[in-house]
């Protein structure tokens, strides 16, 4: 599942406002309503359940990078965008530093298979030092498209 | 002294080794001294490592072998053996079916494998 199977690239949001946890969230849920990925109407629905995950534990799953995720029945293939907060957000980290690279993830009820791939494409490329280095420093949302499908371009190749 | 124990785990959670249980495997990795390493899908990973974990994308069903060296192999490959037996119980996993215990996804000549997942 590579970035660009599932980011929409109008939703990318390079400097992110928001500092808190549920402001991100949110933030980054209607960058996809205003793309036109998901209907408006469902975007509390949406808010409420990636939170209610967020409750089990964090999705900050270290190295300044978070996967807050959902499954939710209202879209029919597998939805994310990407954000970067330059000053990072207390996310409640498993490592306790603050965020600063976030996938947010909306995926269809029945296919985890397609989460975890994306999950796995996620994880893959942040292990990777200069990556998420390049990514944090990325001026615009076209810069950030740029990066991912590089990274998809590799790891196709290697 | 420096020892080497390994046992094969299958996942059985319907959502495969997503975020949630790999923190849980991590996070339990990290309670041992040892180096705790997972072999499966063609690749071999830090457990000590969300991120490593993630890039296994073992679905349900998967095979992973669990290597852990050191002074404290066996306890730890046990415990994380446990995590798999009990199927991440901590897991929100009320939707599993009960198919996901079938017995031959259990680890092979495993007594402690008996257990169900709830």
């Amino acid at each position: 599942m590579k970035f660009s199977d599932f980011v929409a690239v109008e939703a990318i949001r390079p400097n992110i406002a928001a500092t808190s946890k549920e402001g991100v969230i949110r933030e980054m849920t209607q960058s996809l309503v205003d793309a036109g990925k998901i209907a408006s109407s469902e975007m509390e629905s949406i808010v409420k359940a990636i939170m209610k995950r967020e409750d089990l534990g964090s999705t900050g799953i270290g190295r300044g990078v978070a996967v807050p995720h959902t499954k939710h029945p209202s879209v029919n293939r597998l939805i994310g965008t990407v954000a970067i907060s330059q000053q990072g957000v207390d996310f409640e980290s498993l490592d306790g530093d603050p965020v600063q690279l976030f996938f947010l993830l909306v995926s269809p009820p029945d296919r985890p298979g397609d989460h975890l791939r994306a999950l796995e494409n996620i994880s893959r490329q942040l292990r990777d030092d200069s990556f998420c280095k390049t990514l944090k420093a990325a001026a615009g949302p076209q810069d950030v498209w740029r990066l991912l499908e590089e990274a998809d371009a590799q790891s196709i190749a290697s | 002294m420096n020892q080497t124990h390994s046992r094969e785990v299958i996942v059985a959670l319907e959502q495969g080794l997503h975020a949630r249980p790999a923190d849980l495997f991590a996070r339990e990795a990290r309670r041992w001294q040892s180096r705790i390493e997972v072999v499966g899908n063609a690749q071999r990973v830090d457990g000590k490592s969300i991120l490593d974990l993630l890039t296994l994308a073992a679905e349900a069903g998967t095979r992973l072998v669990v290597e852990a060296t050191g002074p404290d192999a066996r306890e730890a490959v046990d415990a994380i053996g446990s995590l798999f037996e009990h199927n991440f119980a901590t897991e929100a996993n009320s939707a599993l079916h009960p198919d996901t215990t079938d017995p031959e996804r259990q680890p092979p000549g495993d007594a402690s494998g008996e257990r169900a997942a709830v």
